[in-house]
């Protein structure tokens, strides 16, 4: 579904030489007409994945609509850090209503741009928590109605807007404020949370996707292609928080891509139900090498023997390898 | 023309012919009947252009009608009860967007005990939500009074909601009149918003507000909320003159004159009422009523000008705010504070019990006599209370009270 992929990347990087590209072929962001939907002078964290997520898929989706584009907010650090009144960093029209019904709304502007003839798209955007916790009815409702909606989820693996709670997003291990390092089982448990996107593909939605901010390409690439679909599509986006994953504010791009290449973030496309591509890892890494740049995950690794749910978060990885073929090369 | 219609349908039709581009719904007794009307007036092309969406909760029922209003488009839907509370967040969201939604509720009881039966809970629950309250007497005002709320909604940019008292109105049938398209078309003109998302012109709505700035946010409400007091009375002159009858005031006034003693309620009690004070009356009792139409805003200066020959006021409350009493009588109060006049509280006909003409008629008496307390209930049974009181004494594990009374009101005794 995504564009041909074309490999310009220069040794020993993984920059893509966007240099090197047909201008057809050139990232959204590289052209100077570009909408900067969010555009500059917002608040959000250095290095915050979030903004850059969010700058990436406004201004394709807005490239893909002719600029006819209108986006809903969930209550998170994307609606906080974009609109410190009276300044806004949305050159679009922007609605925020509250946290958990941001599929809902984006439902009634569909609604409304259909009953006017207005061939104006809607795109609904939150936090993982927005997402998978406190708006799953309604965005789920919106989903089964297929109504016409591109919902994106900015993953960053907790409730980061609050201070770094845990969410039905974060990680087994993983230290947040509400699962502390202390106690016997430090950080999240094992065997909670959920798979957004499995459970927008149990929808039949016409397109659902993952993506992350180490490959904007592919991410661009994704919103394109779903909104050239008319209908409820889903989008999840990982996105590296450098507050609450506790990672230097210059490997949040590193942190996305190492979290796909070691197969705990299954980058892939579903149509109606079914997984129809995955991005192969290129570089299989230990999920070791991903846990250890993040102070979230510190306690694993402060005793004299490596903490044996290494193996485990390491056993989760293999399993999504399997389930999303990201190894075609090696046979499961 | 009169139609024999259930209330219900004739609110779908008039709701119809206000023409609202968007309608969203979820099924609550006793509001479906309305948006099942309304669903088959969308399917037969007879309410079009209009997006008819069954959403999966009152929460979504609301926040679909935020997204579409905020889109500029006439959006409409309707609850009751458990489903009010269940989109709080969003009610008082659509107020603080200033998006001018309406919203019929069928006005029920509140669980636990669930209750499907009429009592005005719901509405008292969100009375500070920053949503004008219009209160139907009967099933005509009811109807009207829709017309009347698109109109205030989008001249001031603020939602409306219309309380209709559940199935003592909404399930009633009879003769009622429909105001025509052209009726409705000569008093509501379309909707022009005062912000809209429009790509043409970008803005944002929702944005987050400080300290600096929350205060004159919140004051503005208050002030469309003090226009609204100009512009119902207005309004509702001006439909008048197109509809051939008063519906919708700021109160409605009955027998007043020389009235030493006067009951003040809100919905369809207002016709028992009328009818005890008739017969009082005829008795020599000065006697009379003033039913509140706006609950939200509130007609202080109004109220107090009407209530101000008395020598006793009754509140008639559909509702019990525990630890306290009624939340209209103590309005009431507060439009006569400072002044002499005793305001009496009675709880009465909550969860559907039946206010009668009777208990009416004995209790007015005995408050021309100054012989009622403060707050009192009415048609309590006191001695199921006495009996349930008496297990709570008894025993520390005296079990679910509710299920308790049910089977003491049962037994024969
Ligand atoms: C009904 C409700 N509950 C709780 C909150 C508090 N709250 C605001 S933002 C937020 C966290 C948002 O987390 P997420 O959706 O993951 O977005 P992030 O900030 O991480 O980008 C919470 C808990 C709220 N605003 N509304
Ligand atoms: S806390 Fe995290 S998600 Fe929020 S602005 Fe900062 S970096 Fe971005
Ligand atoms: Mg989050």
């Amino acid at each position: 579904m995504s564009d041909q992929r074309i490999r310009f990347y220069q040794t020993g990087t993984f920059t893509v030489g966007n240099r090197l590209l047909d201008p057809s072929d050139r990232a959204v962001q590289a052209s100077t007409a570009r909408a900067n939907a969010l555009t500059s002078g917002h608040r959000a964290c250095q290095g915050c994945g979030e903004a850059l997520g969010a700058r990436y898929v406004l201004d394709a989706a807005m490239r893909a609509t002719g600029n006819q584009l209108i986006a809903v907010n969930a209550t998170g650090c994307l609606e906080v850090f974009t609109t410190p009144s009276p300044e806004t960093a949305w050159q679009l029209p922007w609605l925020h209503s509250l946290f958990g019904n941001a599929a809902a709304v984006a439902t009634g502007v569909a609604a409304a741009m259909r009953v006017k003839g207005k061939p104006v798209r809607v795109i609904a955007q939150g936090g993982d928590g927005g997402t998978t916790d406190i708006g799953f009815g309604c965005l789920s409702g919106m989903f089964e109605r297929n109504d016409d909606v591109l919902y994106v989820c900015y993953d960053n693996e907790g409730y980061m807007n609050t201070g770094v709670q845990r969410s039905s997003a974060t990680p087994p291990t993983a230290r947040t404020a509400t699962t502390p390092a202390m106690g016997p089982e430090r950080g999240n448990v094992f065997g909670t949370g959920k798979s957004l996107p499995l459970l927008a593909m149990a929808h039949n939605l016409p397109y659902v996707a993952t993506a992350t901010v180490a490959d904007l390409h592919d991410l661009e690439a994704k919103v394109t292609c779903a909104m050239g679909i008319h209908g409820a599509r889903y989008l999840h986006v990982l996105v590296p928080c450098p507050l609450g994953w506790g990672h230097p504010t210059d490997e949040t791009i590193r942190m996305a891509r190492l979290a796909a290449e070691c197969g705990l973030f299954p980058v892939f496309e579903a149509v109606d139900g079914e997984v129809v591509s995955s991005t192969p890892i290129r570089r299989r890494v230990p999920v070791e090498a991903y846990l250890r740049g993040q102070k979230r995950f510190a306690h694993l690794f402060d005793g004299p023997t490596p903490d044996p749910r290494i193996a485990r978060l390491q056993a989760l990885a293999d399993q999504n390898i399997r389930r999303f073929r990201l190894q075609p090369e090696v046979t499961p | 023309m009169l139609k024999q219609l259930e209330c219900s349908r004739a609110i779908a039709e008039v709701i119809a012919r206000c023409r609202p581009e968007v309608i969203c719904a979820y099924p609550i007794t006793p509001q479906t009947h309305i948006v099942e009307a309304l669903s088959e007036l969308c399917r037969t092309g007879e309410l079009a252009p209009c997006e008819y969406i069954n959403v999966e909760s009152e929460t979504s029922a609301l926040s679909v009608a935020v997204g579409a209003s905020a889109a500029g488009a006439r959006a409409y839907t309707a609850t009751a009860s458990q489903g009010l509370l269940h989109m709080a967040e969003v009610v008082y969201n659509a107020a603080g967007l200033g998006l001018p939604i309406v919203m019929t509720l069928g006005n029920r009881a509140l669980g636990a005990p669930i209750n499907i039966w009429n009592d005005h809970s719901d509405a008292m629950a969100l009375k500070d939500a920053g949503w004008i309250q219009l209160f139907a007497r009967d099933s005509q005002e009811a109807v009207d009074l829709h017309i009347l709320a698109f109109r205030l909604a989008e001249e001031l940019s603020i939602p409306v909601m219309v309380c209709v008292d559940g199935f003592v109105l909404t399930h009633s049938v009879e003769p009622l009149d429909v105001p025509s398209q052209e009726q409705v078309d000569r008093f509501l003109p379309p909707y022009h918003p005062v912000q809209v998302l429009d790509v043409s012109d970008p803005v944002s709505i929702g944005a987050m507000v400080g300290p600096e700035a929350y205060t004159e946010v919140r004051y503005l409400a208050h002030h469309k909320q003090q226009r609204a007091l100009e512009r119902l009375p207005e309004l509702a002159a001006e439909l008048a003159v197109i509809l051939g009858r008063t519906s919708g005031a700021l109160l409605h006034p009955y027998r007043l004159d020389d009235a030493e003693t006067i009951v003040v309620a809100m919905g369809s009690v207002t016709g028992t009422i009328e009818v005890a004070i008739d017969e009082l009356r005829a008795t020599g009792l000065a006697i009379g009523a003033i039913a509140l139409c706006a609950f939200r805003p509130f007609p202080l200066v109004e109220l107090a000008q009407a209530l101000a020959p008395a020598k006793r006021v009754i509140v008639i409350e559909r509702s019990l705010a525990p630890g306290l009493g009624g939340a209209l009588a103590s309005n009431v109060r507060m439009a006569l504070q400072g002044g002499a006049i005793p305001v009496r509280t009675v709880i009465a006909g909550l969860g559907g019990r039946p206010i009668t003409r009777v208990s009416l008629r004995r209790l007015f008496t005995s408050a021309a006599q100054d012989a009622l307390d403060d707050l009192t209930f009415l048609d309590l049974d006191t001695g199921a209370i006495d009996r349930e009181l008496a297990r709570w004494g008894d025993q520390r594990r005296s079990g679910p009270s509710a299920e308790n009374l049910l089977r003491d009101t049962r037994r024969p005794r």
